[in-house]
């Protein structure tokens, strides 16, 4: 079973064009500050996956809620949080969206309601089935959208939030961002099911595997599940299968796959496929590729010149200050 | 017993100078600093306390010289040189409570004979229930100040009961002094010592010492002072009761005049006790402790003999009044250079001028001049001091 | 009113349900059931299963959407059967619900209330008989109360569900059957000072929860010994309330802390050692305590009596650090640990 793709128009693949290249370029800067030591501690890179954040992002709106992994900057850059604020929060920074607390791995801007990169894998499940609940209580059309990857599902917390939300008919939609290793450790190596759906499935909810490479199926597929999540179709899941192009971190010698396949994978780098649809001319791309470049300087130029929390601030955010809801 | 103050005539500081810790809260601490005798340090590690058990220091009579007024290790270290090491050891268990008690009340918790705590220790009631302050061992300076001494008010508190104390004190300086002169008939003998070898001495002997171990030509003088007055026992000990009452060994009076206005005359006890370096440290010790406001009880007991020395900001000589019980008072005025005639040759030499105040009844003219003589010979040999 | 801690705790939960609509109950058996140790009895029928909300058991999915429900703008109370099972939930309570707020600089506040049974005392062995409620304590970004009083069973809910912050209250089971006087009005309470259960004048005793009623038996027979023990009941175990401790100690000069948990990185060791901080030079004697055994709590009735704090075992530790000789009470053997 595979969701009909939209119309897909010009201006919109523009549109998804841009947004995958400001992710991608984003986090290729981010591995030169990093070099730079201008950024430090974890840094997980998303170069490849880009299709899968920017395909779902566009299948919800603005009230509905997400809940990322610690391999988030393209989640939140493509849900709106700013380019300077995310960068300032690598830099450690005040102005960053969690005022430096919190760095690459817990990105958190509720101003979008996007809920954070969560650093425990499968730990953000349980939360999106209380937002799904919290939405469901109170009557409102909301959909919480929850990544995680497939190394996610060999967890306790996976299974118990599946079946906790097909059990209450929970608005969520779960998508699983299947690049086939958790860490270094590869989907045969760890899962007895790797059919990633099947097992979804048996939970009683509706299930499907998409190209997360191709960001306009990822998007069909996504528009189509969140449509009957919000009309009480209760939670639904998407494998997605995608790649990553890049170590897992900044520390990882990458002994666990080889070269080829990394090669193999990369001919199917989601912004050049989008590109070969032919729906993008190139003066367009340079045009989009000029106006990334443009945003992310001016996101560093943003964290450069941002300040340091002031370390008699330091016990600040450990509970709620004065005036708090 | 009579306190031991300072005669109100031209006593002014000694050559030594305050240790640097000290003296950035001398200027503080100098009006009171009297009143401050009793406010014993409130601070103690328990790893000290440990040490002093061991060395039977009474905490009591130590002043701290650490952070906040703490004593510290070394505190107490020197606490156990200056009065000759461990004497016995108790190691009673004593609950911090209640030695935190007994150093703000003054009380000697060696005469402490049953704890009521766990395991026997001394807990706050034991201290409590003890009479203070300790009867057997007289305190002049406490007894007279004694309204100054009531638990639980902090003397640094009142600017104006500082006013009212120093005014105090100005009072009780005359009237002692008033009867120094009415009751002790006095005469004044004056020599003047060559200073040459002493000063040459120290000076070479500094040359290899550390910054912190270096001599002052003072301490020479009060060694001088020390050991002359055990060559003529007649200028040391008490007039009591219509006679003279030698005494054994030397308790070593030092007039210090404090910052601010005011003089006391803290003691060195057993001064015959100690070599030249010992006899510096504890001088240092002792006008730092009067700098700070931090004398302790053992500061206070009665001299046998008091030194008065000018210092270099001083007059050339000083004839000073005795302090009562005392029969003899040894003056230094500040070394000047002079013209000096020896072997009938002509040089100019570092010269102080020396002088005694004698009590008549004690001693005649011919003790003292035999004092000031020793004293020059001593200084003439100061390898030998 | 005559009632009970049970009865308490369920009116505290009735009145939170009533009063605010945002608020509703989730937990293994609290609805259909009636409450595994029947706290929610009769909430099922009265508000519904929307509200009293039976969950499979999944304790991390359950706490962790307790969590989600109060980012979402509910006002959710959580209960976790016991203390023991509150460990399958760890991860959502320390690595969520306690750090949200400070990972996400000030934005992701988490207003979840946090309720379980607690303590041994019922011959239910090492899986259900636990004291943890001092680990938690250890956790920055939780507030962590013990209810021991029919008041603070009734009242301390209310102000939790006020708190924009995660709250945890821990449940004495062996006080639910407690029974006593309750003012018709009980209400909310306050959750920020420790309470002095018993004024005295010779040592302080410091407890909370379960083992508040046995210290307060024992200072009653050493008011017999003629030895005045004062009784502070700290109520709340993070923030722990430093002043009324120190003010007390600073009194009594003596100080003996009672905690159902074990003595190694306690409560009664974090206490301890403030007390050393910030009162040492008050104290008379060495800090005693009296905890629990080092072991998991046995099903032998004798051997988990042996195993608690007793009311001998605190006598005895307060004639220690008065520095008497401690009396054997009708020949029982004092296993418990009193250092």
């Amino acid at each position: 079973m595979s969701p009909v793709e939209p119309m897909m128009t010009t201006e919109h693949a523009r549109h998804l064009q841009h947004q995958m290249l400001r992710i991608r370029r984003f986090e290729e800067r981010c591995v030169e500050l990093y070099s730079a030591a201008k950024i430090r501690g974890f840094l997980h890179l998303y170069v490849g996956e880009e299709a899968v954040a920017v395909g779902v992002m566009e299948a919800l709106a603005a009230q509905d809620a997400v809940v990322a992994t610690y391999r988030e900057h393209g989640h939140a850059l493509a849900r709106g949080v700013s380019a300077g604020s995310v960068m300032a929060e690598m830099f450690g920074k005040v102005e960053g969206c969690s005022r430096g607390r919190g760095g690459s791995m817990h990105l958190f801007d509720v101003a979008t309601r996007f809920y954070g990169g969560n650093a425990i894998v499968a730990g953000g499940l349980p939360i999106a089935v209380g937002l799904a609940l919290a939405a469901k209580m109170q009557g409102q059309p909301i959909v919480t959208a929850c990544f995680f990857g497939e190394g996610a599902m060999a967890e306790g917390e996976f299974h118990e939030s599946m079946n906790l939300s097909a059990l209450w008919r929970l608005p969520v939609l779960w998508c699983c961002e299947n690049n086939f290793y958790a860490m270094g450790t590869a989907l045969a190596r760890s899962e007895s099911e790797t059919n990633l759906a099947v097992k979804a499935a048996s939970y009683e909810m509706p299930a499907w595997t998409v190209d997360g490479m191709d960001v306009v199926a990822v998007e069909a597929a996504a528009t189509n599940a969140v449509d009957a999540i919000r009309n009480g179709g209760g939670p639904h899941f998407l494998e997605l299968r995608t790649y990553r192009f890049r170590a897992h971190s900044m520390y990882d010698p990458e002994r666990y796959r080889d070269k080829a396949e990394v090669e193999r994978w990369k001919e199917r780098d989601p912004i050049t496929m989008l590109e070969a649809r032919g729906l993008v001319d190139a003066s367009t791309i340079a045009e989009l590729e000029a106006a990334v470049s443009a945003e992310i300087d001016a996101a560093v130029a943003f964290a450069e010149a941002g300040s340091l929390e002031r370390i008699e601030d330091l016990t600040r955010f450990v509970v709620s200050e004065v005036g708090a809801p | 017993m009579t306190p031991a103050l300072a005669v109100p005539t031209a006593v002014v500081d000694l050559l030594v100078p305050a240790p640097l810790s000290a003296a950035a809260v001398a200027d503080r601490a100098v009006p009171t600093a009297l009143v401050v005798v009793a406010r014993q340090p409130l601070v103690t590690s328990p790893l000290v306390r440990h040490l002093a058990e061991q060395h039977d220091i009474d905490l009591t009579r130590v002043a701290g010289t650490g952070t906040g007024g703490a004593i510290t290790r070394h505190d107490v270290e020197n606490a156990s040189r200056l009065a000759g090491g461990p004497l016995h050891r108790t190691n009673r268990p004593t609950s911090p409570r209640a030695r935190r008690l007994a150093t703000q009340l003054g009380v000697d918790l060696a005469r402490i004979e049953h704890g009521s705590g766990p395991k026997g220790s001394i807990i706050g009631a034991d201290v409590l229930a003890r009479p203070r302050p300790d009867s057997k061992t007289p305190r002049p300076l406490q007894e007279v100040f004694a309204s100054d001494l009531s638990p639980g008010r902090d003397p640094l508190r009142s600017a104006d009961a500082a006013t009212a104390r120093t005014a105090n004190m100005r009072r009780r300086t005359a009237a002692l002094m008033a009867r120094s002169k009415r009751e002790i008939p006095h005469y004044f003998l004056s020599t003047e010592i060559d200073m040459s070898e002493a000063i040459g001495w120290v000076r070479d002997t500094n040359a290899t010492r550390f910054v912190t171990e270096r001599l002052l030509a003072a301490a020479l003088l009060l060694r001088a002072v020390v050991i002359a007055a055990l060559e003529v026992p007649e200028t040391n000990g008490h007039w009591v009761d219509d006679e003279f009452r030698p005494a054994s060994g030397v308790h070593l009076g030092v007039a210090v005049s404090m910052r601010g206005g005011g003089l006391i005359a803290p003691c060195i006890a057993d001064a015959h006790t100690r070599s030249l370096d010992e006899l510096m440290s504890a001088l240092r010790d002792v006008v730092g402790r009067v700098r700070t406001g931090r004398l302790r009880s053992g500061d206070l007991v009665d001299p046998t003999i008091t030194v008065t020395n000018l210092g270099d900001q001083g007059a050339t000589a000083v004839f000073g009044v005795i302090y009562p019980p005392q029969v003899a008072l040894a003056g230094f005025g500040k070394i000047v250079e002079r013209p000096w005639a020896e072997h009938g040759l002509l040089g100019v030499r570092p010269i102080v001028v020396a002088t005694v105040s004698a009590d008549h009844r004690a001693s005649d003219g011919q003790s003292g001049s035999r004092f000031l003589n020793r004293i020059d010979t001593h200084l003439q040999a100061p390898e030998k001091l | 009113m005559k009632t009970t801690y049970r009865e308490a705790l369920r009116a505290g939960l009735r009145d939170a349900l009533l009063r605010d609509e945002r608020v509703f109950l989730m937990g293994e058996d609290v609805g259909a059931y009636g409450g595994c140790f029947a706290v929610s009895l009769g909430l099922f029928e009265e508000f519904g299963p929307e509200r009293v909300r039976d969950t499979p058991l999944s304790e991390s999915a359950f706490v962790g959407a307790g969590i989600g429900a109060a980012i979402g703008g509910m006002r959710p109370i959580v209960e976790l059967m016991t203390v023991n099972f509150s460990l399958l939930a760890l991860d959502q309570i320390v690595n969520n619900a306690a750090t949200l707020l400070h990972m996400s600089g000030g934005q992701c506040h988490v207003p979840v209330v946090i309720r379980t049974t607690t303590g041994a005392g019922r011959q239910l062995a090492a899986q259900h008989s636990h004291s943890f409620e001092g680990w938690y304590a250890h956790i920055p970004g939780l507030r962590v109360l013990a209810p021991a009083t029919l008041e603070d069973a009734r009242g301390m809910l209310w102000t939790a569900l006020q708190s924009p912050d995660p709250v945890m209250i821990f449940e004495h089971g062996a006080l639910l059957g407690m029974d006593g006087e309750l003012a018709d009005d009980a209400g909310a309470v306050e959750i920020d000072h420790a309470a002095i259960r018993r004024s005295g004048t010779d040592v302080t005793l410091i407890t909370y929860g379960g083992t508040l009623h046995k210290t307060l038996a024992a200072a009653e027979a050493l008011a017999a010994e003629g030895v005045s023990a004062e009784v502070i009941d700290l109520r709340t175990l993070r923030p722990l309330d430093d002043a009324t401790i120190m003010e007390s100690v600073g009194r009594t000069h003596r100080a003996v802390i009672v905690d159902e948990g074990w003595r190694s990185g306690s409560v009664s060791a974090e206490i301890s050692a403030r007390i050393m901080e910030q009162a040492f030079y008050e104290l008379d004697a060495p800090v005693g305590r009296v905890c629990t055994a080092e072991i998991p709590i046995p099903y032998a009735k004798q051997l988990e009596e042996a195993a608690l704090p007793q009311v001998p075992a605190i006598m005895a530790a307060v004639h220690d650090v008065l520095g008497r000789m401690s009396t054997s009470v009708d020949g029982v053997p004092v296993l418990a640990e009193t250092h």
